[in-house]
């Protein structure tokens, strides 16, 4: 295909990449500046706030850490991982069970569980937090856990279910001849089958759990275990004067799921894309 | 007999997940109904059946209306930027040659939207804080210092730096969404509409909006109902100050419920919540149940 180059067509094109570019500069300079004042002292920080750091030392960040980031990190971790395990299991279970099992009722058990979809979360608080306190887990760390395992199972088998409706029947046909139990052929045979959109459904799970601020705020606050969202900002009201460890804290808590984002990105789009696109 | 409680016995696959989703997510939303027609003071425990007394409280709130209008805002200004905004930078992206810089740019875009709210929050607190704030220098180094002031601080310009901010942390993830909808379309169509000699503007309108109307349908579903649970982000920045003029309903819910002490209050606020996110939910159901764009 030939393009003739116009005049106007090169000033369109012209001011096409000036745009990309300058809404790059928007998006990128802040979290430039953030991660450069984690660098800083907090007479750089006032004096001039676009000037380099004079001292590229991670004191701030190891200050960051001692002041109770590790602990927020190890909270998160392990809210993530867990959150993150039980969520997925529990999900293609069920998907399992909605898709290639018989089972009665089964149209409104779908119904049922992918219906939890549409509520959100602020509207369920004050009730929740009644029953936590009433079974003794308000301000713990189980309390995240079941939330977070909770409320996005309906997402969840949503996602796995979609892809496993595709799967041939052929595979749970051959699974029985060759006397796989139901156990085996959902562990053995179709889990592995799934393993795409198990893939997306982590990644996601791990996104939203690692940035989650409303039941982590309200459920641990003043308990020691609180997660990173929620512990930056105990950090900011108890360190609030030493700006740059602030800041160090802040990058310590972007930087994992940044860097997740950049290794999944395929899987996050096409998780994304299928999750909402259905 | 043997068949029928085979069939039963395969419930066991889906009963955790109904449990869980039972208990945490359905019992509460019934139990916010019921705590909506009481007067609960937390502390000292008293509860007194008060019937619809919360709901005309809320209707004669101003701090209630002016957060409904805080949140309408919040919707339009998102629909504006990360629906059709998305769309259109999601098609300039498009178009763009090289697969490589496609790529880039959707990455770039895209960060603000996996670092949490928290972080991004915090961010913007201080870039917004009138006097270390790089917004504030800027300005004052552009000769506009007139313009500089404390964009939190008062109540003429903390709603729309909050919204500000929020465009900053959304606008990728939309468009990463559109992005994908659009690779979708068959290149096919686009090199036919080239050769008839279609301009740039006319195969956006005439082929790219039209083939990606679900996904902008959907995305204006999901935007809405976002702009409708909005609290995080005002939260960390304002925590609906200064004299409640940035408070949303959630942060209303919550200063209600868990500052004031007064849950019934806060029910009565989470039935309103309930009711709007509800609406958006049926229409979304309505927009995924039309028939799917052919290509």
């Amino acid at each position: 295909m030939v393009t003739r180059l116009s005049f106007l067509g090169v000033i369109a094109r012209v001011f096409m990449w000036a745009f990309l570019l300058a809404l790059a500069v928007v998006v990128l300079y802040p979290l430039l500046w953030m991660t450069l004042n984690g660098f800083k002292t907090n007479a750089e920080l006032f004096g001039d706030p676009f000037a380099l750091p004079l001292d590229w030392s991670f004191g701030n960040y190891a200050k960051a850490w001692n002041r109770g980031v590790s602990g927020y990190l190890t909270t998160s971790v392990l809210v993530t991982v867990t959150s993150t395990v039980a969520t997925v299991f529990i999900s293609a279970w069920a998907a399992y069970g909605l898709t290639r099992v018989d089972i009665p009722l089964n149209r409104t058990l779908t119904a049922a569980i992918l219906g939890g979809l549409m509520l959100a979360p602020t509207v369920a608080l004050v009730p929740l937090v009644k029953l936590f306190q009433a079974m003794g887990l308000y301000n713990t760390f189980w309390a995240l856990l079941i939330l977070y395992t909770a409320f996005r199972i309906p997402f969840t088998t949503f996602l796995i279910r979609a892809y496993m409706i595709d799967l041939p029947r052929e595979v749970d046909e051959a699974a029985e001849m060759d006397g796989a139990g139901r156990w085996t052929a959902f562990w053995r045979i179709i889990l592995p089958m799934c393993k795409p959109i198990l893939t997306s459904t982590v990644l996601l799970h791990i996104l939203f759990t690692w940035n989650e601020y409303l039941f982590a705020m309200i459920f641990t606050s003043g308990s020691g275990v609180q997660t990173l969202p929620v512990g930056l900002t105990s950090l900011m009201s108890k360190h609030g004067t030493d700006y740059p460890v602030v800041f160090a804290g802040m990058v310590i808590a972007a930087l994992p799921v940044v860097l997740l984002f950049f290794l999944g990105q395929r899987h996050i789009v096409k998780g994304l894309a299928d999750g909402i696109g259905k | 007999m043997r068949a029928t409680l085979r069939r039963t016995l395969g419930l066991a696959w889906v009963v955790p997940a109904l449990v869980l989703v039972g208990v945490f997510v359905y019992l509460p939303l019934v139990q916010n109904l019921q705590f909506s027609t009481l007067k609960w003071d937390i502390y000292s425990g008293e509860q007194e059946y008060a019937g619809l007394d919360n709901y005309a409280k809320l209707a004669g709130d101003p701090v209630f209306w002016s957060s409904l209008g805080n949140n309408a805002l919040y919707a339009v200004v998102s629909i504006v930027f990360q629906v059709f905004g998305a769309l259109l930078l999601a098609a300039l992206i498009e178009g763009v040659r090289s697969e490589r810089l496609q790529r880039a740019l959707r990455a770039i875009y895209f960060i603000p939207s996996a670092i949490s709210l928290t972080v991004a929050g915090l961010l913007f607190y201080f870039i917004y804080e009138p006097n270390l704030g790089p917004l504030n220098h800027a300005l004052r180094a552009a000769g506009l210092g007139d313009l500089a002031q404390a964009w939190l601080g008062q109540e003429s310009t903390a709603m729309s730096a909050i919204i500000a901010m929020s465009q900053w942390q959304g606008f990728g993830y939309s468009t990463l969404l559109f992005a994908v909808a659009i690779q979708r379309i068959p290149a096919e169509i686009y090199g036919a509409a080239a050769i008839d000699g279609v301009g740039a503007a006319g195969r956006f309108f005439r082929i790219t909006v039209p083939l990606v109307r679900e996904m902008t349908g959907l995305m204006a579903i999901v935007t809405l109902s976002g702009a409708f649970q909005v609290f995080n982000e005002v939260m960390v920045m304002t925590a609906g100050g200064p004299d409640n003029s940035t408070q949303v309903l959630g942060t209303w819910l919550y200063r209600s419920g868990f500052v004031r002490n007064n849950f019934g209050y806060a029910a009565a606020i989470a039935t309103v919540l309930f009711v709007i996110t509800l609406g958006v939910a049926v229409a979304q159901l309505w927009v995924t149940r039309r028939r799917r764009v052919e290509w």
